[in-house]
């Protein structure tokens, strides 16, 4: 039986491309968070992660492999998942044994790849032409104001509230999910599953309130 | 009690099926699901329609056999309990009551409301089993100690009655409850370590070939199944097949 050929060895490839994600994302709220608190750091971090050969020529890579296999993974599943059952029920009540967020991953999902599309337009397509096509001298102060200038719009940041929405709804079910598909399921499961709700709402919430607070803060602007 | 009920009605499996509706009157609280139907049976048979092919056979909660997806529900509203075992106070007087097979590709209908559930056997008959000698020599169970722990969640996955509940309640018309409670019953005990590997490579490989959708782990199959298979089964199964890769 081949690598993901087995409904448990695609099951496992998503949960560790999941929780793989989920680390990039406490990370990535880190650095963002040092934008609110301390915006020097926050340029040093961003210039260290724009320019360190190890992050941008091993890490980035791995990180885009890891976001493109989890999405396509993910609608390969459902795709199956749904072929799984041709006739559908006339009456499905799918919301007494199971959660919204557990039964409608692939909306969520989605959302979350949509708003990569616009995360991508907003930041890291700028930042490709700016260092690689148009070949500009490093400014390792640029990027504060940069980021900051960008919540100016309130219909991004709109459009990013909503998805840091749809991201808790994900991560809810998503993470603590994951350590159920590996295997794990023992008398550390309740504790470990309060730690995944907790981040779940934690960490999204935090991005919106960072997303705010570079909206509404006169002085930076 | 007074009802309206919706029922899927099939000819055979190749025809299209389509929902019917009867009413029926003077239903007794104390009936249980399935009586209500024969006596909707005995109504149709009275009028010259065809009566509602349903599965069943014990009538006591323990055989499997009886199915049906009562207002969107595998084995209706109530829990830890099977179709034949629920009654019919739990309805109200005047309620409509949809009533389907239980759907999955893997499922087909047979005819109304039974499907062929021999996917079922498939699966347990690439595994669900141990090997022993018969030949005069058998060496009794219960010679071998067993930690209390294992032997009660042992027995915990073997009370699964393979009746399909989880498929049915399962958005993904997944069989992992079924097969890892198939699996677990084994992998506890020390009678079946001698075919673990390949009995969790086969049946996982077997529930594949059937058609039955991925296991996203919503919960939904622990919530509706009637024996309260615990989604544990489902970690140990993913365990036993991970190790079983690695061992080759």
């Amino acid at each position: 039986m081949g690598l993901l050929t087995s409904s448990i060895a695609r099951k496992v490839a998503m949960a560790l491309s999941g929780l793989f994600l989920v680390v990039f994302l406490g990370q990535h709220f880190v650095i963002n968070l040092t934008s609110v608190i301390a915006p020097n750091t926050f340029n040093s971090f961003s210039h260290f992660m724009g320019t360190n050969a190890l992050v941008q020529l091993l890490l980035q890579p791995i990180l885009i492999f890891g976001v493109v296999f989890h999405f396509i993974m993910g609608f390969v599943l459902e795709l199956k998942n749904r072929s799984a059952r041709s006739v559908r029920y006339v009456a499905y009540k799918g919301g007494a044994s199971a959660s919204w967020a557990s039964r409608n991953m692939i909306i969520s999902g989605a959302v979350i790849l949509a708003f990569l599309g616009l995360h991508f337009y907003d930041f890291w397509i700028p930042e490709m032409i700016h260092k690689y096509v148009e070949s500009h001298p490093e400014d390792p102060t640029r990027y504060y104001a940069e980021t900051v200038h960008k919540f100016e719009n309130p219909v991004r940041v709109g459009l990013y509230v909503l998805s840091f929405v749809l991201l808790a709804v994900h991560l809810w079910h998503g993470f603590s999910s994951s350590f159920q598909s590996v295997g794990f399921n023992n008398k550390y499961s309740k504790a470990l599953q309060g730690f995944t709700k907790v981040y779940a709402v934690g960490i999204p919430l935090g991005f919106i309130i960072i997303a705010l607070y570079h909206h509404l803060n006169p002085i930076a602007h | 009690m007074k009802l309206t009920l919706k029922i899927w009605r099939q000819k055979n499996a190749q025809a299209k099926g389509r929902m019917e509706t009867y009413q029926i009157d003077q239903i007794d609280g104390d009936m249980s699901f399935l009586e209500m139907l024969d006596v909707l049976n005995d109504q149709l048979i009275a009028t010259g329609i065809e009566p509602v092919v349903f599965d069943h056979d014990c009538r006591e909660g323990i055989c499997g056999s009886c199915s049906l997806q009562i207002n969107g529900e595998p084995h209706g509203p109530d829990r830890f309990v099977t179709t034949c075992q629920l009654h019919m106070r739990k309805f109200n007087d005047g309620d409509t009551i949809v009533i389907e097979p239980f759907r999955a590709k893997a499922f087909p209908v047979v005819k109304d409301l039974m499907v062929d559930r021999s996917a079922f056997d498939r699966i347990q008959q690439a595994g669900g089993y141990i090997s022993v000698n018969t030949s005069g020599n058998t060496i009794d169970a219960n010679s071998i100690p067993i930690q209390k722990d294992d032997a009660d969640n042992a027995f915990n996955a073997a009370t699964c009655i393979g009746c399909g509940a989880c498929v049915a309640a399962c958005k993904n018309a997944s069989a992992m409850l079924f097969t890892s409670a198939k699996v677990s019953q084994f992998a506890l005990l020390p009678q079946g370590q001698v075919e673990a590997t390949r009995r969790v490579l086969n049946m996982v490989e077997q529930m594949d070939k059937e058609g039955f959708g991925n296991c996203t782990n919503t919960g939904a199959c622990e919530i509706e199944c009637p024996k309260g298979i615990s989604l544990e089964n489902i970690a140990r199964m993913n365990r036993e097949f991970l190790t079983a890769q690695l061992k080759g």
